[in-house]
């Protein structure tokens, strides 16, 4: 790296006023940056390195796996695994749009009904956190339980017919089924998507409201015309922090699924540590960071926020 | 009808809320019971038995001390280094700052198996034996980003004329940095820390990946789902969050007096 300055250096947050310093001091930000760039480039970067030269290896695991360009270990996870891909990202879908309906109401209560209950409603929407996820998701076996209450009142009301039929449960049972994943997948994101929801509606001025009242606007198009769009930031980041983790997640797959409603993570997952064939998982890693970059690059210019970081 | 139009939001909000907290009861409520078999997965009776002896399940509490450990190095770690890229990102012109952007933004970007199987490949590679150390340089790496973005915040809304001013007063620029940049950029750091050390102490699956036969608590938590739960994870999960929450009270509480002897 050169320690030259340069006049027009791109970003955002170019705030203060620099005057021409001294070359000891040009290099501090390069000293500041280096041991934790560094970090990520050994740590986050090179394994990605790795990985690409993995996915294009074949052999065994008895006699060592060389690099021979095999691209066709692609293609072949793709047609093998597609199922579980396509159904990854529809759980994840799924699961971030229920957490934007339920999770918008609460935060513009804690935003501006909440009044002297805010803290105490924050305080809420993170303790669960303090209990370990995987002990709470282990809970969701017990309230989805085939006798429990909840699946009892579903039952008794018949909606359990209505999503038999559209393939989300089957029969009486709750558990096991892809509600019972995507129910557990919209829990564990909530939080994720309540809070960056919270904080760019607690920066909306309170006049802006009044002024759309003023101008005879009902609350209805006040809140489709100023709260909302006003919003966005906070959507945006929101539905990214939930469908990013989401669409990777074994977890919930796992503790609350079946064989049928296996997501790539778990495939990715026993590829790597109980099958051991490397050149497929790491395939299949790639095919998922790429589709899952390139959907979060179409949305992030779509909704029109790049400056997110 | 009109009073339900009026707080619809309100019944939406709570609604959610407590569909986030019914999860946190039930492990509350299944710490008393005494499970017929293996799992604790249906009430059968009131015991205090898990209580009385919260250790008393093999390898648990060497779990729990193991992860509280790696939680605090992690974020040790993750705060030093992030503090000082944030303060560089804020504070000074460099080349390739694009690139560094999205160096620490895409770890947030990214599925956790995709980095998690990708660590795992360049160990395996290394001939690095996994444990504790691999796990820890795991969690430093997605711990940085996050830490990065919650001091930059902080950083960036800070005027600078204070430290001009310290400067004006004849502070020197160690001075300047541990009596006024420090403390008011520390809201920052201490939500990085917090982040961290939650993220760190609650990950499972880079952990997973990369821990070899070191177990964390997730990781007990997790084997046990196939193994048999014991309530005493019930007992930990309960009394985490009960010992959080008196703290985040008090926390309330101590800053409510400070406010009110600062006003009197």
């Amino acid at each position: 790296m050169s320690t030259t300055l340069t006049k027009e250096a791109p970003g955002p947050v170019e705030e203060p006023i620099l005057r021409k310093p001294p070359t000891r001091k040009r290099l501090v930000p390069y000293w500041l940056l280096l041991p934790g760039i560094l970090w990520l480039l050994v740590f986050f970067a090179l394994p990605l390195v790795y990985q690409a030269s993995t996915s294009v290896q074949t052999g065994s695991l008895e006699e060592g796996f060389q690099v021979t360009w095999h691209f066709q270990t692609y293609v072949d996870a793709f047609t093998e695994y597609w199922p579980q891909l396509l159904r990854s990202l529809l759980y994840a879908g799924t699961a971030t749009l229920l957490c934007l309906l339920l999770g918008y109401p609460l935060a513009y209560l804690i935003a501006f009904k909440a009044g002297r209950w805010r803290n105490l409603l924050l305080v809420l929407v993170i303790a669960p956190f303090f209990t370990s996820f995987l002990i709470r998701t282990l809970a969701w076996k017990t309230i989805l339980a085939d006798d429990s209450l909840v699946v009892d009142v579903l039952n008794a009301l018949h909606l359990l017919d209505v999503t038999s039929w559209l393939g989300w449960t089957e029969g009486e049972r709750v558990l096991a089924t892809p509600m019972a994943v995507v129910c557990g997948l919209t829990y564990n994101f909530l939080p994720f998507m309540i809070l960056p929801l919270y904080t760019s509606l607690e920066r909306i001025d309170g006049r802006l409201h009044e002024a759309a009242q003023d101008l005879y606007a009902s609350p209805a198009t006040t809140f489709r015309k100023v709260t909302f769009p006003l919003s966005m930031p906070g959507v945006v980041s929101g539905t990214l922090l939930t469908f990013i983790p989401a669409s990777g997640d074994y977890v919930n797959a796992e503790l609350l699924g079946s064989t049928d409603t296996k997501m790539i993570g778990n495939v990715i997952q026993s590829q790597f540590l109980r099958v051991l064939d490397y050149p497929t998982a790491a395939a299949l890693s790639f095919i998922l960071m790429a589709i899952v970059l390139l959907m979060v690059t179409v949305y992030i210019r779509k909704a029109g926020t790049e400056d997110l970081v | 009808m009109t009073w339900l139009r009026k707080n619809v939001v309100v019944i939406a909000g709570l609604l959610t809320l407590a569909y986030m907290i019914l999860p946190n009861i039930v492990v509350m409520v299944f710490s008393f019971n005494k499970p017929n078999g293996r799992f604790n997965y249906s009430w059968q009776q009131f015991s205090l038995d898990a209580w009385k002896d919260p250790c008393g399940v093999a390898d648990m509490c060497e779990s729990l001390t193991l992860s509280l450990q790696l939680a605090a190095w992690a974020t040790v770690g993750a705060v030093v280094l992030g503090t000082m890229i944030a303060f560089a990102l804020v504070r000074y012109r460099f080349r390739a700052r694009g690139a560094i952007n999205s160096l620490i933004f895409l770890p947030m970007a990214m599925p956790e198996v995709v980095m998690a199987a990708s660590l795992l490949t360049l160990f395996l590679n290394m001939g690095i034996e996994l444990g504790f150390w691999t796990v820890l340089i795991a969690h430093i790496m997605f711990c940085l980003s996050f830490v990065v973005t919650a001091v930059k915040a902080r950083v960036m809304s800070m005027d600078p004329r204070l430290e001009e001013a310290a400067r004006d007063l004849y502070a020197g620029p160690a001075q300047t940095f541990l009596r006024v940049t420090l403390p008011i950029a520390a809201p920052g750091i201490a939500a990085g820390a917090l982040l961290a050390f939650a993220l760190s102490f609650d990950d499972f699956i880079i952990t997973n990946f990369n821990a070899g036969s070191t177990v964390t608590f997730p990781m007990f938590v997790w084997g046990s789902a196939q193994r048999g739960t014991p309530v005493q994870i019930n007992v930990i999960g309960t009394a985490m969050f009960v010992l959080a929450v008196l703290i985040v009270v008090a926390g309330q509480i101590i800053t409510n007096r400070r406010k009110k002897t600062a006003t009197a």
